[in-house]
Formats: C-alpha cells, structure tokens, sequence
C-alpha cells in the first residue's frame, strides 16, 4: 500500500490536470464520491452523524488486523466526494499513522477556494472525526 | 439585448437594460472565470451607484446625529433622513409619514409589532393566524408571543401549487382572531396572496392584518390604504436599499396605543427617576441612535424604482420568470416547486435524485449564483416533503442571456443522475 505521502502526492497531482476550471473540479470531486463503497442504509443513524457539517455525513470505522477502516456517505454528493478523498488518504492505516498525518494535500489543491469557508470547516469537522476514533483505537492499543 | 423591447419607465421612455445594469458596478465582474449571473435577488438585491453614492456623500459630507443637534451638519442630516421618511410615505401610500418607523429589517419590523401590539392585544386563549408559506420570521416571533401569552396559532394550509386555501382561512378565522400574519409574496415560491381579500376577511370578524412585504415592496404596487393593512413590514436591502433599514408602516390608532418597543434615547418625552413619558410616533418606537446613513440611501434607491416605475420592473422580471420557466421546464430531472398563476420573479425547484447544495454549487462554478435550502421557510418545505429547494430570483437588471446560460449550465448538471 502506497504511503499516506504517496497517495496525497497522487491526488495533487490529478487536481493538477483539472487545472483552474471550478466547473471540472467540482464534477470531478462528485465523481469521486459516486466511486465509494455502498453505505449499509442502517447505519445511516444520528449517532453516525458528523457534528459540524452543514449536509449529512455519516461515518462508520472498523479494525482489522490492526488497520483502520472508514466507511462514509453523505446526502450531497459533493461532501461525499470530499469525504471519499479523506478515506483514500487515511483508510486501512494503523491508528497511530492516522493520527501524525498531516494532510497538506487539502491545501495544495486549493480547496478552500474549491469548497468555500463553510464547507471547508465541515471538512475539518470529518477529519477531527476520523482522528478521534484513530485516537480512540490507539488508546485501546496503548492499554 | 433585445430583453426590454415594448417596456418603457414612468416618463414613457424606452427602457435601456446596458444602461440600467452600468448602475450596478458590482455585476461587471468574473466569478469562478464566468461573467457573474446574479439570481439571488430575493435574498437581497444588487445595489445601483446612486445608493452607494448617497451613503459615501452622507459620510463625506452631512455626518451627524440627528433630530437633536443644535448646529447645521445636524439639520442636514436630520433632513436628509426625514426625506426618506416621506418618500415612503408616498411609496406605499400611507395616511401620514408618522406612520412610517424606521427599523433593522423586517425581521424586527414583525418583532416589534409582536412585542407591543401583542404585548397589549393577544391574551390567553386568543388566536393569531398565519400560513404554511411563512418566512421563519413571521413565524417564530408569533410562537414566541402565544407561549408567552398562553395565546394559539393558527395555520392556513398550503395547495399542492403553493397557493394559500382560502376556504381553510375563511374557517379559521372567529371572534378570538386577534391577528392575521401573513405574507404578501413567498419568498421560497414566489407565490402572491391575495391580501387584499384577506385582510378584508379578517377585519369582517375584527381582527388586525400584518402583511409581510419584505418580497413584494420591489415588485407589486403597495397602497396600504387601499389595501386597509393594520401593519406593513419591509426591508430595504430587498429593493435595491442598503442593508440594515426596515420598514415598519402601522395605522396611527393602532401605533399610539401601542406600548413602547425598547427604552432609551429618542423615543422619550421627559425622563424621571418617578415616571417617564414617551415621545409622540414615530420616534417613541425608534430608540437609540437610528441607521442614519443607510435610511438616507435608502431613499436613492425609492428614486430608482420610482423612476423606472414598478410596472416595467414587473414586465421586465416576468418574462425573465416565464423564459427561465419554460426553458427549465424542458431539462429532464428539473421539478419546479410552486406553480401558482400569480407569482412574483421567483423560480423554485429540485433536480430528481440531486441535493440542492451540489445543483448550486454547480451553478457557481459558472458563475450562476443562487440560493439553496429550505429559505428559512422549514414548515413549508416539510408541506411539500422536501429538504429544500434551489431558488432563481430575478431583478430588473437580468438579462435573457444570463437564463439562457443558467438554462445551459442547469441541463448539464441535471444529467449527472437524470
């Protein structure tokens, strides 16, 4: 498996070929998010729920040998588009790679620009999110 | 731009849409790398220059408090403010300019009539009605009021093509009716009611009218007597007016026997530490310093409505409305919501299997701007079973081709899931 490095540098550089155009941008973020795994409609509960973010996002995690698994939808398919960008960056890492990341690739592709102000703190919100159940795994681990 | 053929101004010269759009400096710009279309109008308008003027000239040259000052700068600008007192005044009509109270908003306009005349008039077990179609602020002061006051609310049900059931309403009201709220034109359907037959109603079993016109003072004829409203409330930041100015128009009985709204400056007549007495209307409902320059500019953007004349407004925003109707109306997936007859420049709809959030995230990265959500209007959306909706409103100053790139734009984002 690529590193979390490698996978940001990967998507930095196909934001690169969309180049300046917010229409290709946005379209490509959307398809993006049509790529995820289905969501089980079940889990689809407020406690799932990301506080912080003005759609729904829903957020389910998983440890498997050792690894974290992220699994997410969202009722706007731009917001699914950006979550599915965060999945392929830290899903199926150890909780504690999860929690040093450092997710710089979110400003190199000018993302605030991209999502505005509003969503752009929802995006923090799913990776406040993602890091505290990393963190909680870790916790388990430490114990 | 072949928009305004056949629609002349009040002197009966020809429109010129080239000319009416250079007034407004802020829509010759590139956003997102596309000439802006602004079709948020119904959130607030564009601004033309005069208005932006009037505000830079207050503060360059006639900036002072007003009503109290003893030195020239001072009676200027109490002028100057008093002057758009009357010109409101003439705009909706109204008996005399006392009348006429100067607020934040409508929101505060509906506010304050909910604090005083309610404070006095509604008591335990009486009603107040208003409708499913309300904005959130002629509904929430209300709910607000009747808790308090141990008082019901009473809701008018919405037709499946947004209009108001009037059969409904007739029933609704009886002899413990003290207010009728409602809404002269939706903000999230544009449908418009006919306040006229209603306030008529409602005075036949005494009960008092509040019309909330914060979406049709730009664009439909008010004549407060005519209509013989208790209460009419507007914004001015909605009629190409600054923001922070509303309108509060309330009969001369109604607003003297009214209580006070908020004690401070202005609003009184002598100040003891035994009894205070209050200022005659409409300062004893104008405390504290008022929004002097925005009032003042307020008053050069009535000028330009006045002097384009609300009919060709009307003109030129309902063939914007039919054409971004009918074109829209053809994209597979497009779903309008509130297809009344009588609407003002209002296009609300869904897209089959889209959120709104993305259709109008779409649109804004071609520099279409429009608004998304349920437009503060929850009850409503949940009537027609729906999250929210996206929201084209037009102003005079759109153009055809600006709906026909929106019209482009929306049949490309539609067949994403469609």
């Amino acid at each position: 498996m690529p590193s979390i490095d490698a996978v940001q540098k990967e998507i930095i550089g196909e934001f690169e070929i969309l180049g300046e155009d917010k229409e290709s941008t946005i379209f490509y973020i959307m398809e993006l998010g049509d790529k995820l795994p289905p969501f089980p409609e079940e889990e689809k509960t407020e406690e799932n729920i990301i506080k912080g973010c003005q759609s729904k996002v829903w957020l389910t995690t998983d440890l498997r040998d050792g690894q974290v698994h992220f699994l997410a939808d969202s009722n706007t398919d731009i917001t699914k588009g950006l979550i599915s960008l965060l999945i392929r960056v830290l899903s199926g890492r150890k909780a504690k790679e999860i929690l040093d990341a450092d997710l710089y690739f979110i400003e190199q592709i000018g993302m605030g620009n991209i999502i505005g102000s509003q969503r752009s703190n929802g995006l923090a919100a799913m990776i406040k999110q993602m890091k505290l159940f990393a963190l909680a795994y870790q916790s388990k681990i430490d114990a | 731009m072949q928009d305004l053929v056949g629609i002349t101004d009040q002197k009966g010269k020809k429109l010129d849409l080239s000319l009416i759009r250079k007034k407004f400096p802020v829509l010759d710009q590139l956003v997102n790398g596309k000439p802006l279309a602004y079709f948020d109008n119904a959130a607030t308008t564009q601004k033309p220059i005069q208005v932006i003027d009037a505000l830079k000239s207050y503060y360059e040259n006639d900036n002072s408090n007003i009503h109290r000052g003893a030195h020239t700068l001072a009676s200027r600008a109490t002028e100057l403010f008093e002057n758009t007192r009357n010109s409101l005044k003439s705009f909706i009509n109204a008996p005399s300019a006392e009348e006429v109270i100067f607020t934040k908003g409508t929101t505060d306009s509906i506010n304050l009539v909910a604090a005083t005349f309610g404070k006095k008039y509604i008591k335990a077990g009486d009603e107040v009605i208003i409708s499913t179609m309300e904005h959130h602020s002629n509904i929430v002061p209300w709910q607000m009021l009747c808790e308090e006051n141990n008082a019901h609310l009473k809701i008018i049900p919405v037709s499946d093509s947004g209009e108001l059931d009037l059969q409904a309403y007739k029933n609704l009201l009886s002899d413990k009716t003290k207010l009728v709220a409602v809404v002269h034109a939706s903000n999230a359907l544009g449908t418009i009611n006919p306040v006229k037959t209603m306030i008529d109603l409602a005075h036949e079993q005494g009960a008092r009218f509040l019309v909330d016109g914060a979406q049709s003072a730009a664009h439909l004829d008010v004549d407060v007597q005519e209509l013989d409203c208790d209460f009419f409330t507007f914004s001015a930041h909605k009629m190409y007016g600054p923001t922070g100015v509303g309108v509060l128009y309330g009969k001369r009985e109604l607003l003297e026997s009214m209580p006070p709204y908020q004690g401070g400056g202005e609003m009184i007549r002598e100040v003891t530490f035994a009894k205070t007495t209050y200022n005659d209307i409409p300062y004893k409902f104008e405390a504290g310093t008022p929004n002097i320059a925005d009032v003042i500019a307020f008053n050069a953007a009535l000028s330009f409505i006045n002097e384009l004349g609300k009919d060709a407004i009307r003109k030129q925003e309902t063939k914007l409305l039919n054409h971004a109707f009918e074109s829209c109306s053809a994209i597979k997936g497009f779903i309008p919501v509130g297809t009344a007859s009588d609407k003002v420049s209002v296009l609300s709809f869904t897209i089959n299997h889209m959120h709104a959030f993305d259709v109008g995230m779409m649109l804004d990265a071609s520099g279409i701007a429009v608004r998304t959500g349920h437009h503060c209007t929850q009850p409503l959306m949940n009537r027609f079973g729906i999250e929210g909706t996206v929201r084209a409103s037009f102003a005079v100053y759109n153009t055809i081709e600006e709906i026909d790139r929106f019209h482009e734009s929306l049949t490309r984002i539609a067949k994403r899931k469609n």
